[in-house]
């Protein structure tokens, strides 16, 4: 038995530990701040079930074994429980990330008998009047009875509730309902500005004072249940001085693999240009990960430019996101803006400013909720 | 496993040597060959685990009792005098709740 320190919270590099199946791109809901692309009526069609369980045999051979089904809205997929007991018999840990639409009684009793070990369920707004609008549906009474079918079915009780300007002024009321539903993880996640979220930017981004007056209450509820509960709040990150470690490095722990069978090493990485992102269907995950040029592209420090590839910091946060460098000054290479020492930087200031002053107006552009005619109507990208 | 001063020093308070720890509801133990390590898997996360800590893990089923697992460890790899390291290890499992206490 060894004497070293009893567990090592860091996740071993280089694996794909964390695979995420995003299993098709419909969805019955309509959110501003979705990081789906834009484009996303655009790209191929849908893996077939037997795809699906061909990608789960293959990287759990190259050891991953956090598994998310996402989307879109998974239930989505009439096959999710086939996928599911499949994964379980892999030896995966499920984590099943919904907006609840589609989860009946049946479907959650035979996604536990499949082996699903857990629920994450997403809320736009502790009041039916803003979780309906911002989502564009109908949704908030058909969410509250969802959490209680996860509690009647033993799962941990998971919510995700994207923050922005329109609610970020009811994180008081967000937790409280949290608690009533007897949640033991909540995770207020300020929105991250890519895909439709990124074309209501002006709408989303929060002010700092109401950033502020957010994280004070979160605190509070935070020390008033501690060991009951836990709560994460993911800080936007315009708002910092240094970039967030995307991914901890792009193609070091994560492999997502889109609906039409895109292997990507980040969620949004799809809209970086002059990647050819390889595809399930005509490589197996092994070469994909090791070898393909896209996934070693943004691999070491060879791609980076100064001021990052001179950085002292650079092993700490790889330079931050490539896609919000891409987004915001057009070079995927570049630092990420939200770092103070990117020449850069202003961007992001300006839009913090921007926001600074639309908090108390309508901002001149209307909301885009995300919705299939208009993405179609969107241009692609590449 | 002598020593294992940080594990102390972050658990602070002792575990009765009666209590029953457990892996809660929606967490996972298992040995993972591709990390060459036991992992507790948990929503959307997971620790690595080292031998000792896997080896504590491993017994808390909720039937058997911290002096019962020190017995058991002490049997197994030929050892004595460990309690001390097991209830810390315990503690600080507790206190980030990757085992609970069954009554």
């Amino acid at each position: 038995m060894s004497a070293a320190l009893p567990v090592t919270p860091e996740l071993r590099r280089g694996l794909p530990l964390w695979l995420l199946l995003e299993l098709t791109y419909r969805c019955p809901l309509h959110c501003v701040f979705c990081y789906n692309p834009t484009e996303f009526a655009a790209t191929g069609a849908e893996l077939a079930t037997a795809d699906w369980i061909r990608v789960l045999r293959e990287a759990r051979a190259l050891g991953a074994v956090q598994l998310g089904l996402s989307g879109g809205e998974p239930l989505v997929r009439e096959d999710l429980e086939t996928i599911v007991a499949e994964a379980h018999a892999l030896g995966y840990y499920i984590n099943l990330i919904t907006s609840g639409v589609g989860l009946t009684e049946e479907r959650i009793r035979a996604l536990k008998a499949a082996g699903l070990d857990h629920i994450q369920l997403s809320f736009q707004d502790s009041t039916r009047e803003l979780n309906d609008f911002l989502s564009s549906t109908r949704t908030f009474e058909l969410k509250a009875r969802v959490a209680e079918l996860i509690r009647k079915y033993d799962y941990p009780m998971v919510l995700n509730v994207v923050l922005h300007r329109l609610n970020i002024d009811h994180v008081g009321e967000i937790l409280a309902m949290a608690e009533r539903m007897g949640a033991g993880y909540v995770e207020l996640a300020n929105t991250q500005y890519y895909g439709w979220a990124w074309l209501n930017r002006a709408h989303l981004l929060p002010s700092r004072a109401q950033l502020e007056r957010a994280e004070a209450v979160t605190r509070e509820f935070r020390a008033r249940v501690a060991g009951r509960m836990d709560v994460y709040f993911v800080v936007p990150d315009y708002f910092e001085t240094r970039p967030k470690a995307c991914m901890n490095g792009l193609g070091s722990v994560f492999l997502a693999i889109t609906p039409d069978g895109t292997a990507l090493p980040c969620h949004a990485a799809r809209m970086l240009p002059g990647i050819d992102f390889p595809n399930v269907r005509e490589h197996d995950l092994r070469a994909i990960w090791y070898d393909s040029a896209a996934f070693n592209h943004f691999r070491g420090e060879a791609w980076m430019k100064e001021p990052c590839s001179s950085c002292p910091e650079r092993q700490r946060d790889f330079g931050g996101c490539r896609c919000q460098a891409y987004l915001l000054t057009g070079d995927a290479a570049n630092a990420d803006p939200v770092c103070e020492l990117s020449p850069h930087h202003h961007l992001v200031t300006a839009a913090v400013a921007q926001a600074e002053r639309a908090a108390d107006g309508a901002a001149r552009a209307p909301l885009i909720f995300r919705d299939h005619r208009i993405s179609i109507a969107v241009e692609p990208r590449r | 496993m002598s020593g294992d001063g940080a594990g102390r020093a972050a658990a602070g308070a002792a575990v009765a040597a009666d209590a029953r720890p457990a892996i809660p509801r929606g967490l996972k133990l298992q040995w993972e060959a591709a990390q060459e390590a036991h992992v507790l898997l948990f929503p959307e996360g997971q620790v690595l685990l080292n031998g000792s800590a896997a080896e504590i893990m491993s017994r808390c089923d909720g039937m058997r009792t911290v002096a019962e697992i020190v017995a058991d460890i002490e049997r197994t790899h030929s050892l004595s005098g460990i309690a001390d390291d097991v209830g810390a290890f315990v503690a600080l499992a507790l206190a980030k709740r990757w085992l609970e206490l069954r009554p």
